[in-house]
Formats: C-alpha cells, sequence, structure tokens
C-alpha cells in the first residue's frame, strides 16, 4: 500500500509586505484556518504549480504539512507554527495583527 | 572617524538609485523573483519567516551619535520601533515592507550608511575590535585598516561572485576582541623594533565545518596589505570550490590544498598583483588615518567617581563589571549590554538607541561602537561623568551589570525570525538570563560566555562559547546540543560537544548542572569556567549533565 498523503497547503510570503500567506481555492489568505486543504498528492502539486506562477505576488510558494484532526488546518510542525503566529520574544507579527 | 569623500557619496547614492528601480521593476512584475533576488541580497534585503529582513553595516562596528539617531529613526518610521545588533556588527531590522527599503536605503546614505555587501557571495562587512582606538592594551587602531579593506573591497570588481561569502576582521591588540581566529582573513596589528606589519590568519571560520584560521604570514609589511590580500582572495575565488557551497568557503580550500601550497600560491599571486598597486593605496592609507585622530582627551578630577563608587553599591557592581581600561588617563571604556534578562540578546529600542547617542554626545567625544558580542560601546567616557552616564542608562533599562557574565549571551535570532533556523534561540537565552538572575549567582560565577545558535550555521558563535548550545530539528522538536570549551580569543578553541542534546524544557536545568560542576570543582574565584575546564576536560561536566549514565554505569 503506498504511504498515506499528509494533508497539505501551499504557502508562501507576499510579496510587498513580506508576511505570510496561504492559498485558498480563489486566492491568498493571511490565516491558515482559511487555507485551502489539498488531500491528494497530483492535486497539491497542481495547486503549488499555479501558487508558484504568481510571481508578481508571492514569493517561495512551497507545500506544508498540516494537522486537520480538528477539522481545521492546524501547523504540523513547529516551524509552520512559528509563521502562522510570529515569533515569540514579542507579541509582533500575526498573533496581534489578525485580531 | 572617518567621513564619505564625494566618491562615496556618490557611489552610494548611485547604488540606491540602482536599487529603487530594481524595487520597482520587481513590483510591476518586469523582474522574477529570481532576476530579483541576488539584486537584493547585494543591498543587504533578506526574506525571513514573517517579513523581509534589513541588513545595515556598521563599518568596524563605529557610530557618531548623529547615525545612532537615525537608526532610532528607521527603527521608528519602518519598522516596529527596534532594532538587532548582530555579531558582525550590524544591525538588522525585521520587519520592514519592500517598497520602503529605497527609502529606508536613501535615509542611511544621508549619514553616511549603507547595506551593500552584507550578504551575498561577497567581502563582507570588515569588523574590528570594538574598542579600538581605547584600549589600553593596542599596537595601532584596526580601523584605519578595516577602512582600506572596506574601500578596496567594495564593489571589487574581480570580488562579487565569489564561491561564498567572505569575511575579514582586524584587530590591534595581542587580546582578541574581534574573533579574528573565525573570519576567513584574520588580521592582527603587530610592532617589531618600531616596524608596524600585520599577522595574517586565513581559514578560520564557523558554520558546520568550524575551524580556527592559520598563520600565513606572521609579518606583512604595512604596504604590502592590500595586494597581499588581493592575492589570497583571488587565489581562493579560482581555486574554491564552487560545486559544492558546504565546501566552497575558503576553510576548506585551505585544509583541502594545505596551508604550505595556499602560501605558494598566494605569494606566486602577489609578485603579479603588487606591481599594479604602485603606493597609491599607502597615500590613500594615509589620508584614512588622519580621519581616525583620537579626541581631545581632557584633563580633569575624577572625584565624582570614587565618591559614587565608594557610595552607591549598584553604581559599583556596575562599575566593577562593565567598564574597561582606556588608554588615555582618566577614561574609561563603558560598555552597554543590550542583555537586561529576559530581554533579546541584542535588541534596542528606538529610544535606547537615542538615549545612548545623546550619551555618546554629552559625555563620549560622539562616539559608539557596536560589539560582536551584541553589545553597544560607549569607547571614550572621562571617569568624572560615569555617574551621569550610568544614571542615564539605568532610566532606560540600560545599566545592567553583567558584561562577561553568564547572562551576557549571544544569541542570533533562530527559529523567531530566521528562514534557516531548526530551532529558536532567543527563548533560551531569555530563560537562562532570568534563572541565573534569579539564583543571584552571576557575579559569584564569573565570566562565562554562553553562545547559542539556532541552526548549524553557527551565526550565535556556539563552537566558541565557553558553553555553547546549538538548537536542532530532532523529529519534529527542537533539541539542544551542548558544547563546551570553545573560545572566541587570542587563545581559540572551537568547543567540543558534550553529548545527547536537551529538549527545549531541559536545557536550562542542564546548564544549571553544569555551573553547579563549576562552582563544586574550582580551585578558587579566580579560576574561571573555562580554566577548570581546560584543567579537568570534560568528564565532570559530563557526569553532571548526564546524571543517569553516571549511576547507570555505576551499577
Ligand atoms: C537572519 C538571517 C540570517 C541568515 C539567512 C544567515 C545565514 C547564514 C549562513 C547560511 C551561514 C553559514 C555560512 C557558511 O558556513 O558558509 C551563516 C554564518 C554566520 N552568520 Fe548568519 N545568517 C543570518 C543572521 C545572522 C545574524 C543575526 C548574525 C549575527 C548575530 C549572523 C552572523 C553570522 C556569523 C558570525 C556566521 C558564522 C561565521 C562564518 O561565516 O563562518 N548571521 N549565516
Ligand atoms: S545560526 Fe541559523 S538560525 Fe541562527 S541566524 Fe544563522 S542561519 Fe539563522
Amino acid at each position: 500500500m503506498p504511504k498515506p498523503f499528509t494533508p497539505k497547503v501551499v504557502t508562501a510570503n507576499h510579496l510587498l509586505l513580506g508576511d505570510v500567506i496561504y492559498q485558498t481555492r480563489d486566492g491568498w489568505t493571511r490565516q491558515l484556518a482559511e487555507a485551502e486543504v489539498l488531500t491528494d498528492e497530483a492535486h497539491a502539486d497542481l495547486r503549488l504549480i499555479e501558487a508558484a506562477q504568481q510571481t508578481g505576488e508571492v514569493v517561495g510558494a512551497y507545500l506544508a504539512d498540516v494537522d486537520t484532526s480538528n477539522g481545521t488546518p492546524a501547523p504540523a510542525h513547529f516551524r509552520e507554527d512559528f509563521r502562522a503566529k510570529g515569533p515569540s520574544n514579542y507579541a509582533h507579527g500575526k498573533q496581534t495583527e489578525l485580531n | 572617524m572617518y567621513t564619505y569623500t564625494d566618491f562615496d557619496a556618490a557611489f552610494v547614492a548611485e547604488r540606491n538609485r540602482q536599487f529603487r528601480a530594481q524595487v520597482e521593476r520587481r513590483v510591476d512584475g518586469s523582474l522574477t523573483e529570481d532576476e530579483f533576488k541576488p539584486l537584493r541580497l547585494m543591498n543587504g534585503l533578506y526574506l525571513q519567516l514573517h517579513a523581509y529582513m534589513l541588513r545595515v553595516a556598521v563599518p568596524y562596528g563605529t557610530l557618531s551619535s548623529r547615525q545612532m539617531d537615525q537608526l532610532a529613526y528607521l527603527a521608528e518610521k519602518w519598522d516596529k520601533g527596534y532594532g538587532h545588533f548582530t555579531t558582525r556588527q550590524n544591525i538588522q531590522y525585521n520587519w520592514p515592507k519592500l517598497a520602503d527599503v529605497p527609502d529606508m536605503l536613501d535615509a542611511l546614505a544621508e549619514v553616511q550608511m549603507h547595506a551593500i555587501q552584507t550578504s551575498g557571495n561577497t567581502i563582507r562587512n570588515v569588523t574590528a575590535d570594538h574598542f579600538a582606538g581605547a584600549a589600553a592594551d593596542e599596537v595601532a587602531d584596526p580601523r584605519p585598516v578595516a577602512e582600506l579593506v572596506r574601500q578596496w573591497s567594495t564593489d571589487h570588481p574581480e570580488f562579487q561572485f565569489m564561491p561564498r561569502k567572505f569575511k575579514v576582521a582586524v584587530t590591534g591588540a595581542e587580546n582578541d576582541r574581534a574573533v579574528i581566529r573565525a573570519h576567513d582573513i584574520g588580521l592582527r596589528i603587530l610592532e617589531r623594533d618600531g616596524v608596524i606589519g600585520y599577522e595574517v590568519l586565513v581559514g578560520g571560520g564557523l558554520g558546520r565545518t568550524p575551524m580556527i584560521g592559520k598563520v600565513l604570514h606572521d609579518f606583512l609589511p604595512e604596504e604590502d596589505l592590500l595586494p597581499y590580500l588581493e592575492s589570497i582572495v583571488s587565489v581562493w575565488n579560482e581555486i574554491g570550490r564552487r560545486d559544492n557551497k558546504y565546501k566552497a568557503r575558503i576553510k576548506i580550500t585551505v585544509h583541502e590544498v594545505g596551508l604550505e601550497e595556499i602560501r605558494r600560491l598566494v605569494e606566486e599571486r602577489f609578485e603579479l598583483v603588487k606591481p599594479s598597486f604602485a603606493g597609491v593605496d599607502q597615500d590613500h592609507f594615509a589620508r584614512i588615518k588622519a580621519q581616525f585622530e583620537a579626541p581631545d582627551f581632557v584633563q580633569k578630577s575624577v572625584g565624582p567617581f570614587n565618591e559614587k563608587y565608594n557610595d552607591d553599591p549598584i553604581f559599583r557592581a556596575w562599575a566593577d563589571t562593565n567598564l574597561t581600561a582606556h588608554r588615555a588617563e582618566g577614561y574609561s571604556i563603558v560598555s552597554i549590554s543590550l542583555k537586561a534578562h529576559g530581554a533579546t540578546p541584542g535588541d534596542a529600542t528606538a529610544e535606547q538607541m537615542r538615549v545612548m547617542a545623546d550619551l555618546a554626545r554629552k559625555y563620549g567625544h560622539d562616539e559608539l561602537r557596536v560589539s560582536h558580542e551584541q553589545n553597544i560601546i560607549l569607547p571614550h567616557v572621562h571617569r568624572s561623568d560615569l555617574p551621569a552616564v550610568h544614571a542615564a542608562l539605568k532610566q532606560h533599562g540600560l545599566a545592567t551589570a553583567n558584561i562577561n557574565l553568564i547572562s551576557d549571551i549571544i544569541a542570533c535570532p533562530g527559529m523567531d525570525y530566521c528562514a534557516l533556523a531548526t530551532a529558536r534561540s532567543i527563548p533560551i537565552a531569555q530563560e537562562i538570563a532570568t534563572r541565573f538572575d534569579d539564583l543571584k549567582l552571576e557575579h559569584d560565577i564569573g565570566e562565562l560566555k554562553i553562545k547559542i545558535s539556532g541552526c548549524i550555521n553557527a551565526c550565535g558563535h556556539h563552537h566558541v562559547g565557553h558553553i555553547g548550545i546549538l538548537g536542532l530539528d530532532r523529529a519534529g522538536v527542537e533539541n539542544y546540543q551542548i558544547t563546551l570549551g570553545g573560545d572566541h580569543t587570542q587563545t581559540a578553541a572551537i568547543g567540543e560537544r558534550a553529548g545527547p542534546g536537551f529538549s527545549a524544557d531541559a536545557i536550562v536545568p542542564a546548564i544549571e548542572r553544569l555551573v553547579d560542576a563549576y562552582l563544586d570543582h574550582r580551585e578558587d574565584r579566580s579560576e574561571t569556567f573555562l580554566q577548570t575546564y581546560r584543567r579537568l576536560g570534560m568528564a565532570p561536566f559530563k557526569a553532571a549533565l548526564y546524571p543517569e549514565a553516571k549511576s547507570v554505569a555505576a551499577e
């Protein structure tokens, strides 16, 4: 049996602001919870290619594993957790700016 | 201090104009990211985890009050009100927006600063002893040498696309405060029979393959400096490994080719290169030197210092810990700690920058320095002014008396900011500092250098920390490896790995056990952690770090 595919999202940094963004079905969001969850490998690869083509808006798109056990996508690795929240030494970045 | 010539100013203005146009073309879509990235890196602009990061050079760590004020202005106007001072005497802004960066660069140019060659495979910001021009133990001020090297290397046509980055550091004293042995080239100014020359070290570096620099020339005549440097860089530029970026630094070339052979190649190249210099560099060097004349030191009574020292224990503790001997009578070098317990090492708010700038203006002959240990230095303060300086620092959270102590930690940005990180560094530094402050032990422990990096690149100098901490990602969890016995000075050494790593929760208790072992084993208070380690070796420290292992072995 092939290895089960870990669900993913497409994420990148925004060209002008530099902050973390996630791909939705029809655009981009700054909240991981709103990202489009990709559960099929071929589809995920296709969505990444589509994202990477938008060079006027996004930088460095890649696929990041997510944990969907609570229904909405959550970071599967601590690096993505920091990207989704911001640094731990100051209340800067998404942890304060999204509220 | 060095002031730009018309040529310098025009060069920086032209670079800024070009970069502004490059940003515009990136934003309107005419440049792709692949095309733009090398251009932005040439101008010190990175893309990090949460935002862009602009790295601004503070050449040989020297700043005027006006420049420090301008750094504060940038922090306030285009960042989140602070900046991060780094181990290579740069300042990093963690939150600029792409479209603002050209304005930031123009604002820097107003005070003769820039971000050129703070990134990319070029010769980077030339660093120097942060006590340059002030230290009592100095043969000569290293800054004119650093400025000469900076001018030679900036936009040097042959050295813009090298196998890898290239870092040069200079010291004018036997006591190495510039970590010259961990640089691609380290220079030490020497005097022999009244003649000045340079000891040239090559092939030092940290990163994944740490190496201590080796002596390539033990006494290079002053006038041969630039042609000799050009020969070294040119030889490496030709034979350095471009096939593998982990093997591209000159330390690997020296290791693979051998010091003798490198010396032969450099000397051969030198014969070709030397005639092209024809002495113009020496005329120019003389003009640069004239700009680093010592300030007019004043003579006055140190009475106010002595009174305060006798009356106020807080002032006394600060004076005992944060002051260094100055070469001029009645003067001291002040180290301002950017390591308040629990704060982010190396960070200063805009307000703190302005306070330091004001103090330099009022009491410090208008000079400040950035140290590679991520602190700020007022190099020339008369002792009678120290009570006033201390009082102002205290009001702004800048009077922590911990220079060279366990909470004076170097920490890289780590996973809190850096896209390459494998773990966080800042919170570990914060926790260690807070813990030992609570224990009220740090003055008793004495000199102890902890240095923390958030990945194998070693920007936090962990290899040369008495205690080094390296953050790694072990199966998706932060894990911290300890090295012991590193040394960043003239007796430089790479630390030795103590054993398996510790989780984020276990690392601070592990450091505490190490320190307890030191306190138990030292001969007396005058024996530092490093000396005890050198006398006893790894065993007692290992036993303290891994008590379970010992009890298993005993069974
Ligand atoms: C945050 C963005 C940063 C990035 C992307 C970065 C990247 C790197 C890389 C890739 C290396 C390894 C180079 C090699 O071995 O060839 C390195 C080394 C180093 N970096 Fe950084 N760094 C960053 C921040 C810093 C900071 C904040 C400092 C100062 C505190 C710093 C100072 C150094 C030093 C001293 C070294 C090791 C010396 C050497 O080059 O051998 N870097 N950095
Ligand atoms: S050591 Fe690693 S984590 Fe720390 S700043 Fe350098 S590249 Fe980033």
